[in-house]
């Protein structure tokens, strides 16, 4: 009697088995990122009017990107990341106005400065859990911000920070207000920036974050440095957030307090979720989305714009928590599974 | 997995969005168009000889009712005169800026290269303006500042001109008229940021220089919600008046509120200010606490001229009668008259950046508020100033006018 | 010392406020274990309502007990439909959903209201100042802390000496054993959201002379009643009313004396306090 009855898995051993491809894991640039890349470069030559759109885009991309870091992979929810971006921007600005202009090495310490702003404050998001946690990074945001509007000596205060000037890129290409420059020099950063975190992802390390996102416990009794990779992970992701503020600075030569604000640390958690979290591209998806459909329901009526995004938000949140690409995926995933069983359907249908 | 139910969800929410952001292709279009006339007709050459003009104005967030003010001051002077002038049709792009430099800059540079606007107006915030002027110089397009008030902003490019007021300015008279009348100390009070900063520095120098003394001078951060602590230490200082400066709007209400609380007035210190604290469009809100505070500003509702009388017309017209129109009205409305009279002494043809600049120096016009002359020097505005107390006149409270200072220049300059 | 007494009572007012509309936020997050940061608009709204009932001639008092009414309808809708599910999702989904729902507030108050502050008529009775102990306080703000003090006691009251307290007390304490109790669970939730997003439309109402209306008040304020809720702890009452007073009176006073520092202050007090008392002044859940 067993023997008449095949057993599914006996179907499935002669169908093309469906292991799922945990996406992301292998290292390999799949084909659809070569597409993207190169997508990323056509603005340069079919859009030239967009160009300054397309910077302050990939821009936004980078900033969530490093806050897919601490969220998508270690599993921090920050309210404060804009604080790293508005010190990554104020410290390029002040470098500017002070006479050092170079772009790069502006940018270098740039970075520097807001990784350590990151370490020290570290310590404190990291020891937290849940809701301690979750005000702790909105408290230290807000005291940056409030630290930058108190020494407007400094930095400007609320009129923000001008007078920059960035001068040329690699001494070759000067920044004019048709943007090419700019985006080019965006791109770069962008790109370096991003194969960097890919690396870092696939590493063991970023192994460890994914562990520690899913089970802290269970990473504690594995023997895992839980507290440490938090602290590096954070850093770093202070550190590419000011890559991000300085790049922005050096783009518009200007740096207001809004950079350090709320609302830039929201609209970065809005721009990843909705790309969707834990998975690389999904920084650089909800940005394009969210930045288009900002420029396109503004103009029409702003307060049109805050009540869509603020629907579609909530609707992210019950109903499509991988955002875009995570509901690709799954898509592309239960796709796989029907074509499988279609396969196996044949075999089964033998059966008496 | 997301459940069945939400994936089908989600699908039917992205196909409305489509729909939405389809239907708003078109609509956007619509927008950017001038109301035109009733009964005119639109010339068939006009299209490529028209002028177009970019506003870049807060429309959301917290300054959102400085845009709608500005805005409507435009649009009242384009109704005056049938969308066009001298017969080329005036084309008004419309961006929201949302008070941030950084969007400002990006929408301004699209106005620029993209829609080729033959000047740029609006600027309701400093830092905005500081931040476009760059671009202006870039690309030689003429920047017309239709409110905001730092004294260095016209500095910053030689294409900028300003229609509205500045801070000193304003202040000098104030300063002037408190020494004249019997007021030798005065606590400063004013918000922390360059507006705020010019005040201040102006009313001290002008108010020493006449013999009073600034007895303490604090500065008030830029949002700041409750005045209660404020207002307390300058009851403490008993000085005999105190000078205010916030910026227009929730701010002046906002210190109003703890003014009355705290019995300012009752204690015996006069409240004088800029006349931001008692503009036109709050002035209502703050009732019986507001009678008797003398301010110097440049317009006020209630000044009596057939000019002011007209624009009124025409602003209710456009905007309704919910909003009154206040000084930024007054900007817009004189902005567009400015830009006007420009284009009417360059004649036909494209608009030159140079040449326009050219012809605003010099411009006279019969405002709303009174006469003014653009600075040929500084590309500033050159106005009366008044000095006000407000009285409240049936139901509704003005800033009436008793005392006048003429063709004040703006001495930060 | 006549300043001092005046900056203690304006602290004591504006931290009395706060709790008012804190008190739901800290139950909310305590009880039902939801970060709701829409509790802002909850108290917006409150406010516009008031608004839009006096420009119908209702009197000022008199909008208030409606206020709590309907919002308290709201906030029951808003559980039914919304929160009950948010309950058993991360924290990221919670903040999400919540800001998202934040964002269609303000938009939405932005389209109906405009962007222009709102004004309030109060009674005549309440606009002056009394003078006591020499002291000349706003007649305002006396209310304040009088109406809620009262509030206060009968909350206290609620909680400790009815059945209703009690099922909410052992809900907050341990939600699977109160439900294996017999206890309604799930009604407790929904009646708590709802009194809680009562009293903060109540305090919205009430705060618009002292805070202001606009648009975006459930954004501006909704830092200061997270820090309420996360510096008293979330879910105990005492905890609420400590970190109010607390922050309020350092606010003004800071802002008092050392006006250069002010709003810091109650950043770095926070940072403090969170360090020191990590699950909050009175907290339970760590």
């Amino acid at each position: 009697m067993s023997s008449d009855v095949v057993p599914p898995v006996d179907a499935s051993a002669s169908a093309p088995p469906i292991v799922a491809r945990a996406p992301g894991l292998d290292d390999r640039f799949g084909r659809l990122e070569i597409v993207f890349w190169l997508l990323a470069i056509a603005p340069l030559l079919v859009l030239p009017d967009y160009l300054v759109l397309a910077s302050q885009v990939l821009i936004a991309a980078l900033f969530a990107l490093s806050l897919d870091l601490i969220l998508g992979y270690a599993g921090i929810v920050s309210l404060g990341h804009a604080a790293f971006f508005g010190v990554g921007a104020y410290v390029a600005g002040l470098l500017s106005v002070r006479g050092h202009a170079e772009p790069l090495s502006g940018l270098v310490v740039a970075a520097l400065a807001s990784g350590v702003v990151g370490f020290c404050t570290s310590f404190l998001v990291v020891g937290g859990h849940g809701l301690t946690r979750l005000m702790v990074t909105l408290a230290v945001g807000l005291s940056l911000h409030e630290a930058a509007n108190q020494a407007s000596s400094v930095t400007g205060g609320t009129d923000g920070l001008s007078g920059m000037e960035t001068s040329d890129l690699l001494s070759l290409l000067p920044f004019d207000m048709l943007g090419k420059t700019a985006y080019l020099y965006v791109l770069g950063v962008c790109f370096v920036v991003f194969l960097l975190v890919r690396r870092l992802v696939h590493s063991p390390f970023g192994l460890s974050l994914r562990g520690i996102r899913e089970n802290e416990r269970r990473m504690h009794a594995l023997g895992a440095p839980v507290q440490r990779r938090l602290i590096e992970v954070y850093t770093l992701a202070a550190a590419l957030a000011g890559v991000a503020g300085a790049l922005s600075a050096q783009t518009t030569e200007f740096v207001g307090l809004e950079t350090l604000g709320f609302d830039r640390s929201a609209g970065a958690l809005v721009m990843l979720v909705l790309g969707g979290a834990g998975r690389l591209y999904g920084a650089f998806v909800g940005s394009c989305l969210f930045m288009l459909l900002q420029s396109v329901f503004s103009d029409i009526h702003p307060a049109y714009w805050q009540f869509w995004m603020g629907c579609l938000v909530m609707l992210i949140a019950f109903f499509a928590r991988g955002g875009i690409l995570g509901y690709a995926s799954d898509m592309l995933m239960r796709l796989r599974e029907r074509r499988a069983l279609s396969a196996a359907a044949p075999a089964a249908r033998t059966r008496a | 997995m997301i459940a069945k139910f939400g994936s089908s969800w989600l699908s039917v929410w992205l196909l409305a969005l489509g729909v939405v952001l389809s239907s708003c292709r078109s609509s956007d279009a619509a927008k950017t168009e001038a109301e035109p006339a009733p009964g005119a007709t639109r010339p068939a050459e006009a299209a490529s000889d028209a002028i177009k003009v970019g506003l870049l104005a807060p429309f959301s967030g917290p300054f959102a009712s400085l845009g709608a003010q500005i805005e409507g001051g435009i649009k009242a002077y384009l109704d005056t005169q049938g969308g066009n002038i001298d017969g080329r049709k005036v084309e008004l792009l419309v961006r929201d800026d949302t008070g941030a430099p950084d969007v400002a800059k990006r929408l301004a540079q699209g106005l620029i290269v993209r829609d080729q606007v033959d000047f740029i107006a609006g600027f309701a915030l400093t830092p905005v303006a500081m931040a476009v002027a760059p671009l202006a110089t870039e690309a030689k397009k003429p920047m017309v500042i239709m409110n905001a008030a730092t004294s260095s902003i016209t500095t910053k490019s030689p294409y900028v001109v300003r229609v509205s007021l500045t801070l000193p300015q304003v202040t000098a008279p104030l300063a002037t008229w408190a020494a004249k009348n019997g007021i030798h100390d005065v606590y400063s009070l004013v918000s922390d940021y360059a507006p705020g900063a010019d005040a201040e520095a102006q009313f001290k120098k002008t108010f020493e220089a006449a013999g009073g003394k600034v007895v303490a001078a604090d500065k008030v951060p830029v949002n700041n919600p409750d005045f209660a602590p404020f207002v307390q230490r300058v009851k403490d200082a008993k000085p005999e008046a105190v000078f205010v400066f916030v910026p227009a709007g929730t701010q002046g209400i906002a210190f109003m509120k703890a003014a009355r609380e705290r019995g300012l007035t009752e204690a015996g210190i006069r409240i004088i200010a800029t006349g931001d604290l008692t503009e036109d469009q709050q002035i209502d809100p703050m009732g019986d606490a507001a009678l008797g505070v003398v301010t110097t500003h440049h317009y006020s509702a209630a000044h009596a001229s057939p000019e002011n009388d007209a624009f009124k017309a025409a602003f209710a017209k456009v905007a309704g009668t919910q909003l009154r129109p206040n000084f930024m009205a007054v900007g817009g409305y004189d902005g567009m008259a400015a830009i006007a009279a420009v284009v009417r002494k360059l004649g036909p043809g494209k608009i030159d950046g140079d040449r326009a600049i050219e012809a605003f120096e010099g411009l006279e016009l019969s405002s709303p508020r009174g006469p003014i002359r653009i600075d040929p020097e500084t590309r500033d505005v050159i106005q009366t100033v008044y000095v006000r107390k407000v009285e409240k006149r049936g139901e509704s409270y003005y800033n009436v006018e008793f005392e006048e200072y003429p063709a004040q220049k703006d001495p930060g300059k | 010392m006549a300043s001092f007494f005046g900056i203690v009572f304006d602290g004591v007012a504006y931290g009395s406020l706060l709790f008012l509309i804190s008190i739901g936020l800290s139950v909310t997050m305590g009880l039902m274990n939801i970060v709701n940061l829409a509790h802002g608009a909850f108290a917006m709204f409150g406010g516009y309502l008031s608004v839009w009932l006096s420009a119908r001639g209702v009197p000022f008092l008199v909008t208030l007990p409606l206020c709590f009414v309907a919002l308290g309808l709201a906030g029951a809708g808003c559980e039914r439909v919304f929160y009950q599910r948010l309950r058993r999702r991360s924290q990221l989904d919670q903040v999400l959903f919540t800001i998202g729902l934040t964002f269609v507030a303000v938009a939405s108050a932005m389209l109906v209201w405009g962007p222009v502050e709102q004004r309030v008529e109060l009674p005549g009775a309440l606009r002056g100042q009394l003078q006591v102990l020499g002291v000349g306080l706003g007649a305002y703000r006396a209310f304040l802390i009088a109406l809620v003090a009262v509030l206060s006691i009968g909350l206290v009251l609620l909680v400790e000496k009815t059945t209703f307290g009690a099922r909410v007390r052992a809900s907050v304490d341990n939600e699977s054993v109160s439900a294996g109790l017999g206890i309604p669970v799930d009604r407790v939730f929904c009646l708590t959201f709802a009194f809680g997003s009562g009293l903060a439309g109540l305090g919205g109402a009430l705060s618009i002379d002292v805070l202001g209306l606009e648009p975006t008040f459930a954004l501006k304020y909704l830092v200061y009643f997270l820090l309420v809720v996360s510096v008293g702890g979330a879910g105990s009452l005492g905890g609420t009313a400590v970190a109010s007073l607390v922050l309020g009176s350092f606010d003004v006073a800071g802002k008092y004396y050392v006006p250069e520092v002010g709003a810091f202050i109650i950043y770095g007090l926070m940072i403090v306090l969170l360090l020191v008392f990590p699950a909050g002044l009175y907290g339970r859940r760590a």
